[in-house]
Parts: C-alpha cells; sequence; structure tokens
C-alpha cells in the first residue's frame, strides 16, 4: 500500500479557505522558516487512501475482537452522534462558567452516576486514559498519607498477575513496587500480603475481577489485612465491565478506583484512544482530587472550584469531554437494569466459550467473570504450536485474536489466550469461534507448520519485529 | 429500557444449559453474598430517542458562539468535511491499539504517517504516536530531561498555566525541583524571555528548560538565541510550539531544540469543552533520546515475504513489557486524535496549510490595529503569531459581556483589564470591526 508521501503530486489541492479578507501580513523574514513540507493531494486521491487503509483495519464492526482484558463491545452511533452536537462540540474550554452550564451539568450527572455504580464519594473525570487514572488515583493516595504526616508509606504492593500499568503508574507517582505472588487458586496470596504489609504500605492495588478473570473470593480478608496495617485499597477498574451493577468496589473495601470509559461504557477504542480514566475516591480523599471539579453554588448554578488539598492539575482542561458525553448517553441508555443485565451476559457469554472448549483447552474449573484464560503450553509441548501461533491462525478466520501471553506467570502461565466475548455478541458468533478454536487445536497435532506459518489470508504475513527495534525506521525518508 | 445485547431468550436458555446453571446471577457464585444484591440508585433505561432528546437539551443549556475570539490552549479552527467523514469510518473507530500487526495495516500506517508529518512540522527525527494533550506532553517531555544529578526544571512564567500545572503534578513526587520564572523577578521582559537573566539561573544541576513559541501571550520568542544559551550552560531545551505556526515559524529542530512538543488540536479537533486533544513528542534522534520517549512508536519493516509493513515498535520501553522499570506508564493515548490530525494536514496540504498560518497572523495582525485605538492598548510590543494581548480602559469582563451580545466569544481575561485574543482563519473581518467598535467605546 502507498504511503500518502507517495500519493503527494506537486500542485494538487483538497480542501481550500475563504479568499483573506484582510492586507495579508508578514512576519519578520528572521524568525520564519525556508519551507514545509506535506503531502499535495487531490480529494479524491485522499478519501481512497484512507479507505484503503480503513480496509486494513479491524475494528468492533468488523468482526469478533475477543482482546481479554480490554473489553471491546460493541460501540453505540448514537453516542457518536450525540457527542457531535454543536453545542459540545462547538464550546471552548475556557467559556465562563454561566455559558457552559449544560456541560458542567452533564459532568455533575456522569460523575455521579459513576459514583453511584462504584460506591464512591468524589469522582473527577480529568485522566484520560486508564493509566492517566492509575497515577491520578496513587497520586490522591500519596496526598492522603503526607496529610496525615505518615511519611513512611512509600511501597505499593501488586500482584503479580497485575496489568503492567500498575507498576508503572506507581513508580511515576514515586512509590516503591513489592509483588505479590498468587496463590494456588490465582487470588493474592495472603500468607504472602501478610508478610509484605506494613507500616510503609501506602496502598495495594488489585483488579477484581483479576486479569485471570476470577473473582477475588478472599476480598474482604484482603481489605482488613490492608486496612489493618494502615495502607489503602486501590480498584484497576479494568474489569469493571463484569461486575457493575452487581457489586460495587466500595462495598468490596476499595478506597480509590479508576474506571475506563473506553472499556465498561462503551465509548470506542479509536485505534489505541482516546479513553478517559475517571478516579472515584472515598470521603477522606475527596479534598485531593485534581482541580477544577464541578460543583453547584449556593445560586443552583454549576462552577468549577478548586478542592482544599488539589494535587494540581493531571491535563490541560477537564479531561476528554466527548468521550464523556459518549459514556453518559450509554448509561442513559442502558440504565441501572440495563447496566446489571450487561454485566451478567458478559459473564453468560464468558462462561458460555468456556464450557465449551475447557474439555481441550486447560483453564480454571471455576466460574470465571467476563473473561478466560486459557493455558497452551501443554499443546505446545506436543504440537510445538504456541499461543501466538493459534492466534495468528485465527486472523484467517475473520476474527481479532484474544490477549496473547498475559497474565504471565513464569513457569505457571506461559502460554496464556484471555479471550473476553463481552456481552454485545451473539451465540452464533460464540458457536463460531469455539467452532475454530476447536478445529486448530486439531490442526496443531495434524499440520502444526500450517499453523506456524499463519496468518495466510492477510495483506502482509508476519513481520520481522526484530529488524524494526533493531534499526528503527519511524519516518519516511523518500522525497515528496 | 435499551440494551445493545443480541441473545435471544431462548439462546440465553441454551447458553445457560450448556454451562449447567439456572440462570445467569448464578455465575456470581464466587461473589460473597454481603457484597451482592444492593440496589442502585441509577434511573432506568431509556429509549434511543429519548436519549437523543435529553443529550441535546444538556447541550442547549450551553452557549455557543458565532465567532470565537479565543485561544489561550484551544483553537477553532476551520475543518474540511472530509475529515470529519473519514475519521467516522468504524474501521478505525472501533478498533484496539494495532498490537496484531497482519490486521492492523491501515492503523500502523497511519500512525506511521503521523509520525512522518510531525517530524517534517517540528524538524525533528522521531515523534511518537501521541500523549494526551500539550500539557502532559510537557511533563513527560521534563521527565526524559531529567537525570541523577539533573533534577531542576527550569520553566518561564510566560507559558500557558495549565502546563505548568500540569508539569507540577506529574513531577511532584519524583524529587524534581521546578522552578517558575517570574516577571516580577525580572525573568521576563515586555512579554518575553529575558535571555541574559534565565542565562544567570542555569547551572549544572538544571536538567532543562521548558518555553513556549509562540508563547502564552502569543509573542514569537528569539529560539535559536534562547537554545543557544541553554545548551551552553549545559541544560535541554524542550520548546512547546502551538502546531499552526510551523507552517511559517522556524522549527524547533532548526532553533536547536532537544525536544519539541504541543498540542495538536488545532489539526481538526474541534474545542470540545477541552477534549480529547492531542499530545505530540518529537525529538533528535540518538539512542538515548529515542529509547526514553514515552508512548507507542510505529516502525517500517519487512514481512516473512520481504514486504514493507508496519510494526508497533521499540516496545521494551513500554509498561506492558518493563512493569515497573517503564519510563512511562502510558498505554492508550490519543491514536484517533492522531488520525484525525493527518487527515487535517493531508486535506490542507502544504499550501494549505500555510494559508492557515498566514490567514492566522494576517486577521490577528489587522485585529490589533483595529483594536488600538482611543485608549485601549496592546500590553507588549513584540511581534506576534496570532494571539495579542490588549490593555482596556475598563473592567475587560464589560469587554467581554458586549462582545457576547452580539454572538462573540471575546479573548480570554487575563488581569483586570487585560484580554488575550486569537484570531483564526475563521473569524470575519466584520466581526474583528465590530469588536473595534466595541473597543472604542470603552
Amino acid at each position: 500500500m502507498k504511503l500518502i508521501f507517495e500519493r503527494s503530486r506537486a500542485g494538487l489541492r483538497c480542501a481550500t479557505l475563504r479568499p483573506m479578507e484582510v492586507a495579508s501580513y508578514n512576519l519578520e523574514k528572521k524568525y520564519l522558516r525556508k519551507d514545509v513540507k506535506l503531502p499535495e493531494v487531490a480529494e479524491v486521491d485522499m478519501a481512497r487512501h484512507y479507505t484503503e487503509l480503513s480496509h486494513n483495519a479491524f475494528g468492533v464492526d468488523s468482526g469478533f475482537y475477543p482482546l481479554g482484558s480490554c473489553t471491546m463491545k460493541y460501540n453505540p452511533k448514537l453516542n457518536e452522534e450525540v457527542a457531535a452536537l454543536p453545542g459540545f462540540a462547538k464550546v471552548h474550554p475556557l467559556q465562563d462558567a454561566d455559558t457552559v452550564q449544560g456541560n458542567l451539568h452533564l459532568m455533575a450527572d456522569l460523575g455521579a452516576s459513576l459514583m453511584e455504580l462504584t460506591g464512591m464519594d468524589g469522582m473527577t473525570l480529568q485522566p484520560c486514559a486508564g493509566a492517566h487514572g492509575e497515577f491520578t488515583g496513587l497520586l490522591l493516595i500519596a496526598a492522603y498519607h503526607e496529610s496525615r504526616r505518615d511519611h513512611k508509606r512509600n511501597k505499593i504492593l501488586v500482584p503479580d498477575t497485575a496489568h503492567g500499568t500498575n507498576p508503572a503508574s506507581a513508580v511515576m507517582a514515586g512509590f516503591e513496587v513489592i509483588n505479590i505472588k498468587s496463590n494456588e487458586e490465582k487470588g493474592v496470596d495472603l500468607d504472602d500480603l501478610r508478610e509484605k504489609v506494613g507500616p510503609d504500605t501506602a496502598a495495594l492495588m488489585l483488579t477484581n475481577p483479576t486479569t485471570l478473570g476470577l473473582f477475588e473470593k478472599n476480598i474482604e480478608e484482603i481489605s482488613k489485612i490492608v486496612h489493618g496495617a494502615g495502607g489503602l485499597l486501590y480498584y484497576d477498574g479494568a474489569n469493571l465491565n463484569a461486575i457493575m451493577g452487581v457489586v460495587r468496589p466500595g462495598d468490596m473495601g476499595f478506597d480509590v478506583v479508576h474506571l475506563n470509559l473506553h472499556k465498561t461504557f462503551s465509548t470506542p477504542h479509536g485505534g489505541g484512544g482516546p479513553g478517559s480514566g475517571p478516579v472515584g475516591c472515598k470521603a477522606q480523599l475527596v479534598d485531593f482530587l485534581p482541580q477544577p471539579v464541578v460543583v453547584v453554588n449556593k445560586k443552583g448554578k454549576y462552577e468549577l472550584d478548586c478542592p482544599k488539598k488539589s494535587i494540581g492539575k493531571v491535563s490541560s482542561f477537564y479531561g476528554n469531554f466527548a468521550v464523556m458525553v459518549k459514556a453518559f448517553a450509554y448509561i442513559k441508555t442502558l440504565g441501572g437494569d440495563g447496566i446489571k443485565e450487561s454485566a451478567e451476559h458478559a459473564v453468560l457469554n464468558a462462561n458460555y466459550m468456556k464450557a465449551k472448549l475447557e474439555d481441550i483447552y486447560p483453564t480454571e474449573k471455576r466460574y470465571c467473570m467476563h473473561e478466560f484464560v486459557i493455558d497452551l503450553q501443554k499443546l505446545k509441548n506436543e504440537t510445538g504450536v504456541s499461543a501466538k501461533d493459534v492466534a495468528k491462525a485465527m486472523i484467517d478466520r475473520g476474527m481479532h485474536p484474544p490477549t496473547m501471553y498475559f497474565p504471565h506467570i513464569p513457569g505457571v502461565i506461559d502460554e496464556a489466550l484471555m479471550i473476553e466475548p463481552t456481552e454485545t455478541e451473539n451465540k452464533e458468533t460464540l458457536d463460531n469461534a469455539v467452532e475454530v478454536l476447536r478445529e486448530l487445536y486439531n490442526m496443531a497435532f495434524k499440520d502444526p507448520k500450517y499453523l506456524q506459518d499463519a496468518p495466510h489470508n492477510t495483506p502482509i504475513g508476519r513481520p520481522d519485529e526484530v529488524a524494526a527495534a533493531r534499526k528503527p525506521i519511524v519516518k519516511f525518508e523518500g522525497e515528496y | 429500557m435499551s440494551n445493545y445485547l443480541s441473545v435471544t431468550e431462548q439462546e440465553c436458555k441454551e447458553m445457560l444449559e450448556t454451562i449447567g446453571v439456572n440462570k445467569c446471577s448464578d455465575l456470581y457464585a464466587d461473589i460473597p453474598s454481603a457484597l451482592k444484591n444492593k440496589t442502585f440508585d441509577l434511573e432506568s433505561g431509556k429509549s434511543h430517542q429519548e436519549v437523543y432528546d435529553l443529550l441535546s437539551s444538556y447541550a442547549d443549556e450551553n452557549t455557543v458562539y458565532n465567532s470565537i475570539m479565543r485561544g489561550a490552549g484551544a483553537y477553532d479552527h476551520y475543518i474540511p468535511s472530509i475529515v470529519k467523514y473519514l475519521s467516522q469510518r468504524s474501521e478505525f473507530l472501533t478498533a484496539y491499539t494495532p498490537y496484531q500487526a497482519e490486521m492492523s495495516q491501515g492503523i500502523l500506517q497511519s500512525i506511521f504517517e503521523f509520525q512522518t508529518m510531525i517530524c517534517s512540522l517540528t524538524g525533528m527525527e522521531v515523534a511518537n504516536a501521541s500523549v494526551y494533550d500539550g500539557s502532559s506532553a510537557a511533563a513527560e517531555a521534563a521527565f526524559m530531561c531529567v537525570e541523577k544529578e539533573k533534577r531542576v526544571v527550569l520553566i518561564p512564567e510566560n507559558v500557558k498555566p495549565q502546563v505548568i500545572e500540569t508539569i507540577r503534578t506529574y513531577l511532584r513526587r519524583r524529587n524534581i525541583t521546578i522552578k517558575v520564572l517570574t516577571e516580577k523577578d525580572g525573568f521576563i521582559k515586555d512579554g518575553k524571555v529575558d535571555q541574559d537573566k534565565l542565562a544567570s539561573v542555569i547551572d549544572e544541576q538544571t536538567a532543562c528548560v521548558y518555553f513556549e513559541q509562540p508563547n502564552y501571550y502569543g509573542l514569537i520568542e528569539d529560539a535559536e538565541y534562547l537554545c543557544n544559551i541553554i545548551h551552553d550552560k549545559g541544560a535541554k531545551v524542550i520548546m512547546g510550539c502551538n502546531p499552526v505556526s510551523l507552517a511559517l515559524l522556524k522549527s524547533p529542530g532548526e532553533c536547536g531544540a532537544d525536544i519539541a512538543v504541543g498540542d495538536a488540536q488545532p489539526f481538526g479537533l474541534s474545542l470540545s469543552f477541552g477534549g480529547p486533544y492531542l499530545g505530540f513528542m518529537a525529538t533528535h534522534v540518538t539512542k538515548e533520546t529515542m529509547r526514553r520517549m514515552p508512548g507507542r512508536i510505529v516502525g517500517e519493516t519487512v514481512d516473512d515475504k520481504g514486504r514493507r509493513c508496519f510494526v508497533l515498535t521499540l516496545q521494551g520501553r513500554e509498561q506492558h513489557i518493563r512493569r515497573e522499570k517503564a519510563l512511562s506508564n502510558i498505554c492508550s493515548n490519543q491514536a484517533h486524535c492522531a488520525l484525525v490530525a493527518s487527515m487535517y494536514l493531508t486535506a490542507m496540504g502544504k499550501e494549505g496549510f500555510k494559508e492557515v498560518a498566514s490567514a492566522c497572523t494576517s486577521l490577528a495582525h489587522y485585529a490589533a490595529q483595529q483594536f488600538v485605538q482611543g485608549k485601549v492598548e496592546l500590553k507588549y510590543k513584540g511581534e506576534f503569531f496570532h494571539e495579542f494581548v490588549t490593555v482596556v480602559p475598563c473592567k475587560a469582563d464589560k469587554i467581554v459581556d458586549k462582545c457576547a451580545d452580539k454572538g462573540i466569544l471575546a479573548g480570554l481575561p487575563i488581569g483586570k483589564n487585560e484580554i488575550l485574543w486569537c484570531m483564526t482563519e475563521k473569524v470575519r473581518k466584520a466581526d474583528i470591526d465590530a469588536v473595534a467598535e466595541i473597543m472604542r467605546r470603552a
């Protein structure tokens, strides 16, 4: 496929502007650059270029996308349309509060709904993604301990199955990371936790359901242990989709949560963003929230205010507002009942696939939540076909592969495929995926080479990633 | 109630039978019962039509101005129809991060094209696939510059206040000192960075200096000279750029900056009350800088048959590989915004992009000339791009209110009687004349 620069032909124009209504002003020469290089194409060339690119992309609208931990549910079109309403899209972030009452009202209402769903007392919508939310939430925790002059608490406990963002965020927030082992049941090893928790513990970060798609049964005990040592409990909301409307992180004992509106609340992932990562917290942390927050003044009007001991700002304005509008439309469409029903169906779909695969693909015996992990180590030992090979072969069958090699516990789970069907998929899709996975399993024994060479029907085969990293080419170097 | 499920009652029954339970809630057996079955205080769901009406009613509570003369970090530019149309293609919109290169070449190539365009505009060698916004880009860049013995970040006060605040938050627990160089202490003269005064405070502990081009007041800094003196003192330079100005002004690469950052919201992204916007970062290629760059980077390679293709590369920097040793935690970024930005730059093209910048600066200079009459003055004498500050003989709010009566969002009051104006190619001469009339009567 040609790059846009390779389609460029000098002199062609696409969009045009109105003729200048005032005299042209020339800036002083000493400030000016010689020229600027950008492609020159006609509108039809541009339309075909990007349409071709879109044909070489795969979204939820293209087919089944069981990418574990990413909650690739259907993205409703209504949400896109309302977020683009001129009353939202054409509003400047620095307009006076009087002129943006609708936006502030929406932010207040969305915050209230998210607080209700998570059992929190305060909420900021400012973080722009899940990892951004983690960082923000950990700063709240740091500020809380600092305000109590409890300066020794410089460690964050993180299970070995946690998302990579957890330890990375903890370090960004100035903490040291202590890993906690998993027990036989792939939950937090309570003995290891008891041993490592102490007066230097700032918090434990936990995903529940865990990254293995299992509900952490010992959550009440974990909460007791961590709080008993004076630490706080942080909820990574990546897997909230399984339990939204069923059980609340706040009731489980969590003090701080982040949500991923682009997972749980149906806003599209956009090929890697924009997301939105609101952070909720219990009352004792509310004063530290990023500024500004939306409040109602004495006259009943919405305005922006700075919490008393705010940690400051984590982004330029109020966060990814248009994403919030989409999530709010989703919550309003589903309502309390629909949210619960969606969670139940996410769990139903995952358990259905699990039930139809577990005789050949080893997985945990318990009911899973919204996702489950199959371990292909045995298959690899017997046939040489790896998790990656099966994943690549799925591409040939018109579906996006599951998350590969995560979670990874060396020696325990080394060949993971994490399958998250989401609630919006129908039975036929799930049956088809099951059939494909079973066929691939059998083929691994008959013709392993075929799987190891997959995919076969894509525009490109497996890329040479080592070459890409060794001698990086990160921009087009040709003439245009 | 509406939902987005795709299952009939009969199918649901069959699925439950396959699993061996009676109802969905049986699958939640692992959740302690004391925690379950709380009632949630949320309204029941609404029909799609009702939701459309409801959301419209929120939108209607806002004021939409016919003409926007306010910038200060968010800019109202013309967005070509083709950008809005093509970017909404659902293969782009509903995809995840392109982990599976074989089925994601479209997304990967679009990021590679974005990186190339950002490099072209900034005069740099490598750009990442985006960060959240201009403020977080500046904060991430500042952290890139910090070394063991160099832990002081200097920021002149004449940059966007939201950037200073975000850098402060990002670095507050990394054992880094942030010094804001104030006008009061003589670091800002006539709105611009005082070069000698700046030079006097850079020492061996200084990791970097962040400054903006144009600065918060719209003034064009002598960037080349600033870069030189900062480098002479052994510190690095982060240059925060308005991306539209890069059509005309010397690029950060030409000026000698080490890292260029900014917010590419002006490239086809609507104002949308502050987000989603688009942080960009670019730097020279040295082994060290490229490997310290946060975020996704797409690289070119070949497939097993030798065909050109694109992959996420240098992933050894990132959180999902490095965990606590990663230099940044960024995972989701602003990929779709980056796609929109490259579509915008393609649609405007080389000539159109220069015309946008030229229209902005021409309209801004016309406006400044028309506004400065009677008792109204320009606060600063220096050359500016498309933003400028006027001092008015009344309360700034009074001017803002009078403009609002005419459907015009005036500049941003940044002092009791100071207003920071911005003109883009969307602003009409007639509206500038109308504001000039208001100023005349002020």
